[in-house]
This record gives C-alpha cells, sequence and structure tokens, in this order.
C-alpha cells in the first residue's frame, strides 16, 4: 500500500464467524473526509466488514479476524485501545432506525450521559447542534421532550444520526441508513450526508446504486467476502474493470 | 432477456432503421449524381423529413431509457453513444440531402473528366463504404474495426484537400465551366463532412464498447508531450 495517510484502513483482512470465511484478504484505504459506499449482493460481507472498524463485531460468538484494521494509522484490535473510546471516535448508523424509547432530547444527550456529562447547558448546546446538523432541529425543537418512538421512520433515522453525532466522532459508519425511507427523507439523508463530509470521514452500505452515485466520492464494489473493485464512484459507475461488478451494477447478476 | 435489454435492443433497432434510411439517401445521392437523375435527386430531398422524425423519436427513446432504467456502465455509455450516434445520422442524411440538392441544380452532368481528375467518384465510394462499415461495426461491436474505419477517412481529408487545385487549373482551362466546378467543390466538401460525422460514429462505438475516448486525441498528446 502506499504511504498515504488513510483515516481508515484494511490490511489483509480476514474475517471468519465461526468456519465462515466471511471477509477474504481485503486490502483497502479510505481518505479522510470523503464518502465511501460499499456495495455488493446481499451476504456479501459489506455490514460484516463495516462494523469491523468500531469492533461491534465483537460481540458476536465464534467471530475472529485475521490482518489489521487501522484508525488514523492505529490498530484498533491492539490490546491498549479501548472499545468504549474507539466507538466515541467511529460512530454507526443502521439500517432500521432504534431510537430508544425515551424522548428525543435524552435520545441525543444518551452517549454524553454515559461518558458521564451532566451539565445541563452542555447537553443542550450538543443536543441543539447535533439536531441541526442532521436536518431534524427544525422539526422537533418544540417537542424535545415527546417520544421518540412517536417520530416517523424518517425523523427517527435522523434523529440516529443526531444521536451519533452528539459524541463527535470522526468516523461515521451508515448501514443502508434510507434503505427503509420515502425518496423525500432518503433525500434528506442523502443532503445530510453531503454537508458531514466536511467534518466527517463517512463509510456507506447501500443497495441503491443512483443513491452511492450521488453520495459517495469512492465505492467499494465487493462479492462473496471479497473485495472486487474499489475506485472513484465516478469511474465505477461509468466504466468499472470488473465484468462481475459492471453485471452487478447494470443488474445483470446470477 | 431482462427488461433492460429488450428496451436498448428497440433503441438499437430504431438506431438501425434510421441508418438504412440515411445510407438510402446517401447511395441514392451517388446515383442520382453520376446519372443527372433529378427525379431520384428530389426523393431523397423528400426523405429528409422522415430522418427527421426518427431524429426526434431516438432522442425521446434515449431520454425515456435514462429516465426509467437509471443505466450505469456499459449502458450509460451506450445510451450516451446513441444519442450522439443518431445526432450525426440525422447530419449525414442532411449532408446527403445537400448533394441531391446540388444534383437538381446542375444543368448538365459534371463532365468525367473532372470527377476523375477531382477523384470525386472515388471519395464518393470511400465515404458510402466507410458508412456501411460503421453500421457493421455498430452490430458486431468489433472495435477493432472501428479503429479502422478512423483511418480510412485520412483518404478522403488527403482528396479534400487536394481537390481545390486539381479544380482551379481545370477551371482555368475551362472557365465556361465555372458554374459546374463550383457546385462540384461544394460536393467535394459535403463528402469530406460525411467522412467526418462517420468517424464520430466510429468513434462512439469504440467510446461505449471499450469506455475509451478517442476523439480529441491527437490534440491531447501534443499538450501532454
Ligand atoms: N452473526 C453471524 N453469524 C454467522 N454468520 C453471519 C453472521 N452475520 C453474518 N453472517 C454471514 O456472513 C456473510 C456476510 O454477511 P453480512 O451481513 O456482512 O452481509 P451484507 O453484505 O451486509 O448483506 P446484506 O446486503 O443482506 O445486508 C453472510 O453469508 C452471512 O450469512
Ligand atoms: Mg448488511
Amino acid at each position: 500500500m502506499s504511504k498515504k495517510n488513510y483515516k481508515l484502513q484494511a490490511r489483509d483482512l480476514n474475517a471468519y464467524y465461526g468456519n465462515f470465511h466471511a471477509l477474504k484478504g481485503i486490502n483497502i484505504g479510505m481518505e479522510e473526509k470523503a464518502v465511501t459506499a460499499f456495495i455488493g449482493p446481499s451476504g456479501c460481507g459489506k455490514s460484516t466488514f463495516l462494523r469491523t472498524f468500531n469492533r461491534m463485531n465483537d460481540f458476536i460468538d465464534g467471530f475472529r479476524t485475521e490482518g489489521d484494521i487501522l484508525l488514523d494509522g492505529k490498530d484498533i484490535y491492539d490490546k491498549n485501545i479501548r472499545v468504549d473510546e474507539l466507538r466515541k471516535e467511529v460512530g454507526m448508523v443502521f439500517q432500521k432506525p432504534n431510537p430508544f424509547p425515551k424522548s428525543i432530547f435524552e435520545n441525543v444527550v444518551y452517549g454524553l450521559k454515559i461518558q458521564g456529562i451532566k451539565n445541563k447547558a452542555v447537553l443542550e448546546e450538543t443536543a441543539e447542534k447535533s439536531l441541526r446538523q442532521a436536518a431534524l432541529w427544525e422539526e422537533v425543537k418544540d417537542n424535545l421532550n415527546k417520544s421518540a418512538l412517536a417520530l416517523s421512520g424518517g425523523q427517527q433515522q435522523r434523529l440516529c444520526i443526531a444521536r451519533a453525532l452528539a459524541i463527535s466522532p470522526s468516523v461515521l459508519l451508515m448501514d443502508e441508513p434510507a434503505s427503509a425511507l420515502d425518496p423525500i427523507s432518503s433525500a434528506k439523508i442523502e443532503e445530510l450526508i453531503y454537508e458531514l463530509k466536511h467534518e466527517y470521514t463517512i463509510v456507506i452500505v447501500t443497495h441503491n446504486m443512483q443513491q452511492a452515485g450521488r453520495v459517495s466520492d469512492y465505492t467499494a464494489f465487493f462479492y462473496i467476502g471479497e473485495l472486487v473493485e474499489f475506485s472513484k464512484t465516478r469511474t465505477l459507475f461509468t466504466s468499472p474493470s470488473d465484468t462481475r461488478t459492471q453485471n452487478y451494477i447494470t443488474g445483470r447478476f446470477g | 432477456m431482462p427488461h433492460i435489454d429488450v428496451e436498448m435492443k428497440a433503441l438499437q433497432d430504431k438506431l438501425l432503421e434510421m441508418w438504412d434510411l440515411v445510407e438510402y439517401q446517401l447511395a441514392g445521392g451517388r446515383e442520382a449524381l453520376l446519372n443527372q437523375d433529378v427525379v431520384l435527386a428530389e426523393k431523397i430531398m423528400k426523405l429528409g423529413r422522415k430522418v427527421n422524425r426518427y431524429d426526434i423519436k431516438i432522442d425521446r427513446q434515449c431520454e425515456n431509457f435514462i429516465a426509467l432504467f437509471n443505466p450505469l456502465a456499459v449502458d450509460l455509455r451506450q445510451v450516451l453513444a446513441s444519442l450522439k450516434i443518431n445526432n450525426n445520422l440525422e447530419r449525414i442524411g442532411d449532408t446527403a440531402e445537400g448533394i441531391s440538392r446540388i444534383v437538381t441544380k446542375l444543368k448538365e452532368p459534371i463532365p468525367q473528366e473532372l470527377l476523375d481528375a477531382t477523384r470525386t467518384s472515388e471519395m464518393y465510394e470511400k465515404a458510402l463504404f466507410m458508412f456501411s462499415s460503421t453500421r457493421k461495426v455498430f452490430l458486431s461491436s468489433n472495435t477493432a474495426e472501428a479503429r479502422l474505419i478512423l483511418k480510412q477517412d485520412k483518404l478522403l481529408n488527403k482528396i479534400y484537400r487536394q481537390s481545390d487545385k486539381v479544380l482551379a487549373k481545370y477551371l482555368r482551362e475551362h472557365p465556361e465551366q465555372i458554374e459546374v466546378g463550383l457546385h462540384l467543390y461544394n460536393l467535394i466538401k459535403k463528402l469530406e463532412r460525411v467522412g467526418d460525422q462517420t468517424t464520430n460514429i466510429a468513434e462512439e462505438i469504440i467510446f461505449y464498447r471499450d469506455a475509451k475516448v478517442v476523439r480529441h486525441r491527437v490534440k491531447k498528446k501534443k499538450k501532454g508531450s
């Protein structure tokens, strides 16, 4: 690999669920403050790979990795790394919005409270900032004490993004963040990603090729655990170099 | 066949129909010229309207295809190439119409010795051959052959570049033929254009098949070195 300073990097990464070889020799480097999209058929390992960047897979019985995952050049599986510190740096948004059954406000400041921050002014300030960044503030500012579960799906997803942003990570992992949303909410999330990339390094898994095209700078195509092609999004979607990529993005697989 | 391929095939078929029409205009123009056949020339000119209808129809088909199928990679390149091929076919049709218009303006056939001296027949032959080869390449996707077509255009350019001197010499010797000479020069210019427009089509085929842009390549090279 080049000497480039990548924000996120995987080197000869292999991952296993028990005997199942889920990721096969992945090498990739993702630039800071760029959006990288992961695409590929269902079951190819996108979510597995995404979750290795904040060690979400650690919970899964029988899961293990070989090779390196680096954040700012540091191995995140190193013994000296504290997973809670890592998750402050690397936030995550899931496919299905998963707000806690608490108020909107409590949802956003949840991470901060866990960190022991009690100062009301700090919490309020962070909540507003994060909700603004997530383009939700205007819709909820008068109802911050309302239950988060009373929000629409699209609003809930933006709330989860606000919750992820509140702990000020530098990396945002998004696993199909807009797949359950209508075109308007989906467009809002895309606009948000476009705004957020000035400050964050973003990795997004999506099954929507047009969405990948619109939001990402780089695209990685995975196929049965392998990274088949990784290039500038505009190159991958106009002239992919691997026929498997071409077949997949033009819908001619299988 | 996947739905997207069915639609792409329909687009390709429409282009091929237009191609046949324009080829008829071009080949008919040659007949009309060599036989001073004004009736045929007028028929060819009338066909222009039909070609224009194809042009509009194909444009719309491409637009719908992009809006409805969100094509990517080779599909995207093919529909973009189809737009440009359509555009060039329409212009070749126009040029063929122009050739026929010249025939209707001629009061008598162009003298054979003048056609020979300017190599007009040879040029017309070559332009027609290039045009029909491009259609074959469009169907076969053989981009190596498409590249050969680009080379053939050089001969047309050469004949065109030499024609003014040849014509000037002839007209100094036959000043009474000045009007015929002007028409002929106009015709040669049109044939040179057919060569260019056919070359454009061949380049588009290479673009969508090989994802390579061959246009302006020479200029870029000069800048780079
Ligand atoms: N907890 C688990 N235990 C065992 N195998 C798993 C587990 N999670 C995922 N896998 C397997 O690993 C492979 C990759 O799964 P992963 O969820 O990463 O795919 P994906 O690319 O995200 O698919 P999708 O697009 O459907 O979300 C699949 O074959 C899956 O069955
Ligand atoms: Mg997944």
